[in-house]
C-alpha cells in the first residue's frame, strides 16, 4: 500500500536555512509561552451581555465573584480594545449580523466563550426567531452552558480558555 | 428644556417620517458656496453599547449636544416567546415565560399562573399566596438593586454598581435556597407554588430584613444629596402625567409623575389588599423623582416582606389538592439543585401505581384549560405587567401575549429626552430601566 | 368584560369609551391579535382599556377577515398603540389604516411572512448573516 508522505514545512530547504529556523524556532517557543502567558492573564472582555446570562456575567464581575482576580479587570466598552468576546445570551436574527461585526471589529487574537445554552444550541428555543448557537456566526472556543449559568460555571469556563491560550498559544 | 411633544405631529420643515422637505433643504443651502449645510449629525447609539440596558438602539439626531430627535429601534433580542408557548404545555409555559423579563421573573410567572388559574376557576391556597406575595416582593427588590447599580455605573458611579451586586447576591441567595435557581425559577405554577420554604427559610429572610434597610440607609446617605448625582437627575427626563398617561406609561415613571396607580391598590391579587404598604409618589416627573419612589419602594417591599412571613407560621398546602390541576410532584432542593423528593419517588415508584400514572400524565400531558380568554395584570417593579391568555379547551395554551411595562414606557423615551443634551438620555433611560428581554419577548 | 365591534365602528367606540365620564377610559394598556386559523373571521383584534379614575377593564374585540386584515389605527387617541399596532403588524399581518409609521419592529426589516400566524412554522431556522464565514476548526486564526 503506497504510504503517503506529509511534507512538513522544513522539506526542500537547505541544511543552513533548517539550523536557521531552528535558532529561529528555540528562540520563538520561549516567546511564545511568555507571550501566551501574558495574554491569559490580561484578556479584556467585549460587553456582549444580551440576556438573562448578562446579568449573571456582571455579577461575575462583582464583588462577590470577582473576576478581576483573573486579570479581567475591565470590560472594554468599544470591541477595537478586547480581545475576549463573551457572549451571554440568546441571539436573536436580528441581533446576529450586529454579532458578527463586532466579533469582525476586534483584534486578533481574539476568542469566544459562548456563555449559556441559547449562545451555544439556542437554548430551549428552538424556533424562528433564535439563532441556534452562535457557532453558526462567529468561532467559539469554549461553550459554557446553564440557563443561566452560575458565576462558578463561568469562571471555570474562563479559567479553561486561559488554560487553552497557555498551552496552545502561538505567535506568528 | 422642553419636552418634544406627544403623538407623531409634523415639526415644521420636516415630513412624516421626519426627513427635513425639499423646502427645509433649500433653506439650509449656503448663498455662496452652494452646499447645503448640514446642522444636524445622525448617531447610533447601541446595540452593542455599554450604556444602554441591554440591546436597545437609540437613533439620535443631534444638533451639536443636544438631542433633536431620538427613534428607539427594538427587537434584538425578540426570541418568540409568545410563539414558542403555544406549543408547549400550560405548566412548561412557565419557563418560557419566565424568561421574558429576566430581572423580574416571579412577576412573569405570577401573572401567568393567575391567568391561568382564572380559566380554570381555581385558586391557590392561601399558604401558596403568602409565598407568591414573599417572593415577589423580594424579586422587586432585587430588581431595583439591578436598576440601582446598573444606572449608577452609566452615570459614572461605579462604587453603587459593586454595592448593589452585592447586595442582590443576599437575596439571591435566598431564592437559590428556596427555589434552587439564582434566576429563571420556574417556581410559581398553575395552582400554588411548586415547593414550601426549607427549614432554613424563614432565617434567612430574617436576617435579609435586619441586613437590608441599613445598605438601603447607606445609598441613601452616599446619594440623596450627592451635588453630582443630583446634577445628573434633577430636572433630567422630565415626563408629565399628561404625557405619561398618553404613551401608557406604568410604574415607577407614572408615580414620578404625580399619578397614584399601584395595582397592588387599586386591583389587588394574592392578597395584597390584607398587607400594610404605602405607595411612594412624587410629582416632579424627573429622574431623581423616579430614583427617591424606588428607594421607598425598596422599603415598602421590606415591609410587606416582614407582614408575609409572619404568616407563614401556620403550615399548609403550597399546591392546589384538585387532582386534575395541580402539579403532581413533590420537589424539594438537594446539594446539587431542585428535585424528586425521597419519599414522594418512593411512593409513586413502589408503593402506588396509580400515582405513577397520574403523575406521568400530569407531567406530559398537562392540565387541560377550558376555552376563555382573560387579561390579568399585575404591578411589577416596572409598570404593569399583563398577561392576555387565550385557551381553546386543550392542553397547550392557544395564545399567550405580554404585555411588557418596559416596551410601553419605552415609547416615552423619545418625548423624555428630546431637546436634552447626550448625557441626559443616558440617565433618563437609566430612570426608565428597560428590560430589553421584556421589550422584546 | 368584553365587547365586540366592528371594524368601522372602532374609532367611533373608542372616542366614547374615553369621553363618558362614566366610563373615562383614558388608558390602552394592551393591543394584540389572535389568529383562530379555521374560523371566521379569522383575526381578533383585541385592546384592553382602563379607566384610571374608576379602575375598572374593558376589552374590545374587533373581528378581521383573512383576505384583507386591515383596521383603523388608534394611534390619534391613544398614542401608546403606536408600538403596539407594530408589533401586532409585523407579528400578524394585520394592516393599521392611519398608522404614522407602520413597519416591522420585532423582526428584521427583510424578513418575509408574520411569524405568529396560525400557518407559520415554529422554526429552528437558518441563520440569517448575510454571509459570514466560518473556516474548520483547523485554520482558524486563533492561537
Amino acid at each position: 500500500m503506497p504510504v503517503e508522505r506529509i511534507e512538513g514545512h522544513l522539506a526542500g530547504r537547505t541544511p543552513e536555512e533548517i539550523e536557521e529556523e531552528v535558532e529561529r524556532g528555540v528562540l520563538l517557543t520561549t516567546l511564545d509561552k511568555a507571550v501566551s502567558w501574558a495574554r491569559k492573564q490580561s484578556m479584556w472582555p467585549a460587553t456582549f451581555g444580551l440576556a438573562c446570562c448578562a446579568i449573571e456575567l456582571i455579577s461575575t464581575g462583582a464583588g462577590r465573584y470577582d473576576l478581576a482576580r483573573w486579570g479581567m479587570e475591565v470590560f472594554r466598552g468599544s470591541p477595537r480594545q478586547a480581545d475576549l468576546m463573551i457572549v451571554a445570551g440568546r441571539v436573536s436574527q436580528k441581533m446576529a449580523p450586529v454579532l458578527r461585526r463586532i466579533y469582525d471589529q476586534m483584534v486578533e487574537p481574539k476568542w469566544v466563550i459562548s456563555m449559556g445554552v441559547c449562545a451555544s444550541a439556542g437554548g430551549m428555543f428552538t424556533n424562528y426567531a433564535v439563532v441556534q448557537g452562535v457557532d453558526t456566526i462567529v468561532p467559539v472556543d469554549i461553550y459554557v452552558p446553564g440557563c443561566p449559568p452560575k458565576p462558578e460555571m463561568l469562571m471555570f469556563g474562563i479559567l479553561k480558555l486561559q488554560e487553552k491560550v497557555r498551552t496552545t498559544g502561538r505567535i506568528r | 428644556m422642553t419636552a418634544g411633544g406627544i403623538g407623531q405631529e409634523m415639526r415644521p420643515g420636516r415630513d412624516r417620517f421626519g426627513d427635513l422637505t425639499p423646502e427645509a433643504v433649500e433653506a439650509l443651502r449656503d448663498h455662496v458656496t452652494g452646499e447645503v449645510r448640514q446642522e444636524t449629525m445622525i448617531i447610533n447609539m447601541g446595540p452593542q453599547h455599554p450604556s444602554t440596558h441591554g440591546v436597545l438602539r437609540l437613533l439620535l439626531e443631534l444638533d451639536g449636544e443636544t438631542v433633536v430627535h431620538c427613534k428607539p429601534i427594538i427587537g434584538y433580542l425578540h426570541t418568540g416567546i409568545e410563539k414558542n408557548t403555544e406549543y408547549r404545555t400550560w405548566v412548561q409555559g412557565v419557563a418560557y415565560v419566565t424568561r421574558a423579563d429576566y430581572l423580574s421573573p416571579f412577576f412573569n410567572e405570577l401573572a401567568y399562573c393567575l391567568s391561568v388559574e382564572r380559566l380554570l376557576g381555581v385558586e391557590a391556597p392561601p399558604r401558596a399566596q403568602v409565598l407568591r406575595v414573599l417572593l415577589c416582593e423580594l424579586n422587586r427588590i432585587s430588581s431595583h438593586l439591578v436598576w440601582l447599580a446598573t444606572g449608577g455605573l452609566e452615570l459614572g458611579a461605579v462604587s453603587v454598581a459593586l454595592y448593589g451586586f452585592r447586595e442582590r447576591e443576599l437575596v439571591l441567595d435566598i431564592f437559590e435556597a428556596v427555589t434552587g435557581l439564582r434566576m429563571n425559577h420556574s417556581f410559581i405554577r398553575p395552582g400554588g407554588v411548586v415547593m414550601d420554604l426549607p427549614p432554613e427559610g424563614p432565617r434567612m429572610i430574617a436576617k435579609l430584613l435586619d441586613e437590608l434597610p441599613a445598605r438601603i440607609d447607606d445609598y441613601e446617605r452616599l446619594l440623596n444629596e450627592n451635588p453630582i448625582w443630583l446634577e445628573r437627575n434633577v430636572g433630567i427626563g422630565m415626563l408629565s402625567a399628561e404625557e405619561a398617561l398618553a404613551w401608557g406609561v406604568t410604574g415607577p415613571l407614572l408615580r414620578a409623575a404625580g399619578v397614584t396607580v399601584d395595582l397592588r391598590k387599586d386591583e389587588p391579587y394574592c392578597g395584597y389588599e390584607t398587607y400594610e404598604f404605602d405607595v411612594p409618589v412624587r410629582t416632579e416627573g424627573d429622574c431623581y423623582a423616579r430614583y427617591r419612589i424606588r428607594l421607598d419602594e425598596m422599603r415598602e417591599s421590606l415591609r410587606i416582606v416582614e407582614q408575609a412571613l409572619a404568616r407563614l407560621d401556620e403550615p399548609g398546602p403550597v399546591m392546589i389538592e384538585d387532582p386534575k390541576v395541580g402539579w403532581p410532584a413533590r420537589l424539594s432542593v438537594g446539594p446539587d439543585g431542585i428535585g424528586n423528593d425521597e419519599r414522594y419517588l418512593r411512593h409513586i415508584m413502589e408503593e402506588s401505581m396509580e400515582s405513577l400514572i397520574h403523575h406521568f400524565k400530569m407531567v406530559t400531558q398537562g392540565v387541560r384549560v377550558p376555552e376563555g380568554e382573560v387579561y390579568t395584570p399585575v404591578e411589577s417593579p416596572r409598570g404593569e405587567l399583563g398577561y392576555y391568555v387565550v385557551s381553546n379547551n386543550d392542553y397547550r395554551p392557544y395564545r399567550v401575549h405580554i404585555r411588557d411595562p418596559s416596551f410601553v414606557n419605552l415609547q416615552a423615551l423619545p418625548t423624555m429626552v428630546e431637546g436634552g443634551l447626550v448625557a441626559d438620555a443616558i440617565a433618563a433611560i437609566a430612570s426608565v430601566d428597560p428590560v430589553m428581554g421584556g421589550v422584546d419577548r | 368584560m368584553t365587547i365586540v365591534v366592528e371594524g368601522d365602528g372602532l374609532i367611533d367606540a373608542i372616542v366614547r369609551l374615553r369621553d363618558q365620564p362614566d366610563l373615562s377610559f383614558g388608558f390602552l394598556a394592551s393591543l394584540t391579535a389572535t389568529d383562530q386559523l379555521s374560523a371566521d373571521p379569522r383575526f381578533w383584534v383585541v385592546y384592553e382599556l382602563r379607566s384610571v379614575e374608576h379602575a375598572h377593564r374593558l376589552r374590545v374585540k374587533v373581528g378581521l377577515r383573512a383576505d384583507d386584515p386591515r383596521i383603523p389605527s388608534v394611534t390619534s387617541i391613544h398614542p401608546t398603540a403606536n408600538w403596539h399596532e407594530r408589533e401586532t403588524f409585523d407579528l400578524y399581518g394585520i394592516v393599521f389604516d392611519g398608522h404614522p409609521d407602520l413597519e416591522r419592529i420585532l423582526m428584521p426589516g427583510d424578513w418575509e411572512g408574520h411569524p405568529l400566524r396560525k400557518d407559520e412554522e415554529l422554526g429552528g431556522v437558518d441563520t440569517r448573516y448575510h454571509g459570514a464565514f466560518i473556516p474548520p476548526v483547523d485554520e482558524r486564526t486563533n492561537p
